[in-house]
């Protein structure tokens, strides 16, 4: 049945449908409707929706509801999802999965909160401290709302990480006319089968569809945010940290090629169009508009999942490009990880707006039609020709 | 060696630890956070909770390392954020006995606010406040429980702060059950755990611990022995005091606060479940 509904709603609905049981949060613009929408049903569920003193709690919260073995979820905004930070970290260290909805408005601080923005895609990859593996995905439409979020929750039980879910403002109040399935697939681990003393937490080398044990089931499981061994417990040790530290990363490096989750259209064109979330809308439409009064073809490249950026996939799918367009609610974040991608000579032109509005397709299609220079200006070689090491006395 | 005791009650105390090569365990000679781990576990096992029905959680610090050496499920989580974890893993599996071990500054200053708020919303859980007044682990800084003009490595002139009560606040939170004990009254303290893990609902022990290697050596106190001498000789019974709230030089040891029972939070939310479930059938 074709329902009318907002992004938002369409998550939320998204996570029930995959299993998400248990939502911990604290009201924020422009997510609240997602906490809502848990309030309402989870009860109906016989899940819990419980609403946290601050967002810190809100995250722990759920990582002990996790590690008591329920699909549990989270929504916020810029403030909420800094606060969560420490908490999205202990999350990827202690390997419970989970999925942390940030529906982005403009920052830094209080920002403007009830206005879009695309400023976290750097936060959602770097916020936490330390080396971690992170998984971004960034829906472009009410449907896909309620897609991502499936492939969010499959994904992270399948590698038991978090999974952190891009919307922004505009996706999230933006509503359409969608027809959700009723039944969706997600992968679901099964208990461990083998004595308790032979069942090690972190003992699965593969480290990818793993059985596993959570409290109350008589595995005697040890969680730690410290570097620990494969038995759960903390060590300093430096050929364990080694091992520790790359099993994390080997989560989304050894998983990258089938995790890597992108549209594209008309990649032999010589303008390629670099976009994700709410601003691929204005890109599609400047592509089409773009073909319409030029007659000439532009090619477009949407990403899906934002975190791990698909490096080698884009540097193929870009090998004809002579220039490429990234057009961002925010300062040029993803641009640089463009211009890794293609060689030096081929301009990678960042369409930005920061001021709350969406980047009309207009903005976009006068980007394409903008003289660049060709080649991107090098640093010059010798950038503080007063000053040399050699000359100075003291040293 | 420690494999070889006999069975009985001794044997089951020590089958609640990890035997292995986590022995000897990090904290201090004269230290009192083991003292207060070995009367929790034989309070556990006192009162035949079973391993397998418990799940000890806790923060950062000296007192938040002893999970770590117990064979039970154990959550070993951030500073300040073992109330909610606590308060996640209790939602999600009500049947577990949940039990938070921590120190005044993991609990009352960075995680004082999931203190309160887990208080006013009556988890079910047990939490076990080693108080050693000061920041142990990291060397000694001054804590919310340091009484003020005392010294601490942050505090080289005095600590010019007014002190926690923490005891008072959890009361004033909207605790279940509020004791305090000290390491020194190990009988008692083991009473006085043993009625927290019984009482349904958010209730605590503030366990006044010593911490000869910082906090008794800034304070000039002396070694562990001085330290527990000192809370022997300071210490009153609850009943031998007119308003322990306002007892100010002694430790004022015993149950504090004990009201009648309301239903924890997780009983609430079953009923806004039915309520939901029952807004549906009709």
């Amino acid at each position: 049945m074709p329902q009318l509904l907002s992004g938002n709603e369409a998550c939320a609905i998204g996570a029930l449908r995959a299993g998400v049981r248990f939502f911990a949060g604290y009201p924020i613009t422009p997510s609240t409707e997602i906490a809502e929408y848990f309030a309402r049903e989870l009860p109906r569920l016989g899940g819990t929706y419980i609403q946290m003193e601050d967002e810190i709690g809100s995250i722990c919260c759920m990582n002990g509801a996790t590690a008591a073995g329920l699909k549990a979820m989270t929504a916020t905004s810029g403030p909420g999802f800094s606060l969560m930070q420490e908490g999205i970290g202990y999350s990827i260290m202690a390997e419970l999965p989970c999925i942390i909805v940030n529906v982005m408005r403009g920052g830094p601080a209080t920002g403007t909160p009830t206005r879009s923005s695309q400023g976290d895609l750097m936060q959602a990859r770097h916020g936490t401290h330390g080396d971690h593996p992170i998984i971004a995905l960034c829906p472009w439409s009410v449907r896909e709302c309620f897609d991502l979020t499936v492939e969010a929750v499959d994904v992270s039980e399948r590698l038991r990480l978090p999974v952190i879910l891009l919307m922004d403002e505009v996706v999230g109040h933006m509503r359409e006319t969608v027809e959700l399935p009723l039944r969706v697939e997600t992968w679901k681990p099964s208990n461990p089968r083998r004595p308790k003393e032979e069942y090690f937490h972190y003992g699965d080398e593969t480290n990818y569809d793993s059985d596993i044990a959570s409290f109350g089931e008589g595995f005697r499981v040890h969680l730690t945010g410290l570097v620990h061994r494969k038995d759960g417990l903390p060590t300093n040790d430096p050929e364990t940290i080694r091992w520790n530290m790359d099993r994390l990363r080997r989560k989304v490096d050894d998983n990258a090629s089938w995790l890597w989750d992108l549209t594209y259209e008309d990649l032999g064109a010589e303008t390629v169009i670099v976009c994700y979330g709410s601003s691929a809308r204005s890109a599609t439409e400047a592509k089409n508009l773009y073909q319409r009064k030029t007659g000439r073809s532009v090619g477009i490249i949407r990403l899906r999942m934002v975190w791990p950026f698909p490096q080698q996939r884009m540097v193929s799918l870009l090998r004809s490009a002579r220039r490429v367009i990234v057009p961002e609610m925010n300062m040029g974040q993803m641009n640089r990880s463009v211009e890794r991608a293609v060689s030096p000579d081929v301009p990678v032109i960042s369409v930005q707006r920061y001021d709350g509005e969406m980047l009309t397709p207009g903005e976009i299609v006068d980007a394409i039609g903008r003289e660049v220079p060709s080649a991107r200006p090098l640093p010059e070689e010798d950038l503080h020709p007063g000053f040399s090491i050699a000359d100075d006395e003291e040293f | 060696m420690l494999h070889e005791c006999p069975p009985g009650p001794v044997g089951d105390f020590l089958d609640r630890f990890r035997l292995d090569e986590r022995f000897p365990h990090i904290l201090c000679p004269g230290c009192g956070i083991g003292t207060a781990m070995g009367t929790m576990v034989r309070s556990l096992a006192e009162l035949g909770i079973g391993e397998d029905e418990l799940c000890v959680v806790s923060g950062i610090g000296c007192s938040s390392r002893v999970p770590g050496y117990m064979d039970t499920d154990t959550f070993h989580t951030l500073h300040g954020r073992a109330i909610p974890a606590a308060t996640g893993v209790k939602q999600a599996k009500p049947e577990l006995t949940l039990v938070v071990y921590g120190g005044d500054g993991d609990i009352m200053a960075i995680g004082g606010n999931h203190f309160i708020h887990a208080a006013r919303r009556n988890m079910d859980i047990t939490v076990f406040v080693v108080n050693n007044r000061t920041y142990a682990m990291t060397g000694g800084q001054y804590s919310p429980t340091t009484p003020t003009h005392e010294k601490a490595a942050t505090a080289p002139f005095g600590n010019c702060e007014r002190s926690f009560d923490i005891c008072f606040m959890a009361r004033a939170s909207g605790a279940m059950f509020v004791a305090r004990s000290t390491t020194y009254h190990v009988a008692h303290l083991k009473k006085m755990m043993k009625l927290a893990l019984t009482k349904t609902g958010f209730s605590v022990v503030e366990i006044v611990s010593q911490c000869p290697t910082l906090y008794g050596r800034h304070q000039r106190i002396g070694d562990g022995v001085k330290m527990l001498q000192w809370f022997r000789d300071n210490s009153v019974d609850v009943s031998k005091v007119e308003d322990p709230w306002q007892e100010q030089e002694r430790f004022v040891i015993g149950v504090l606060h004990d009201r009648e029972e309301v239903p924890p939070y997780t009983a609430l939310y079953q009923r806004v479940r039915e309520a939901a479930q029952q807004a549906d059938s009709a």
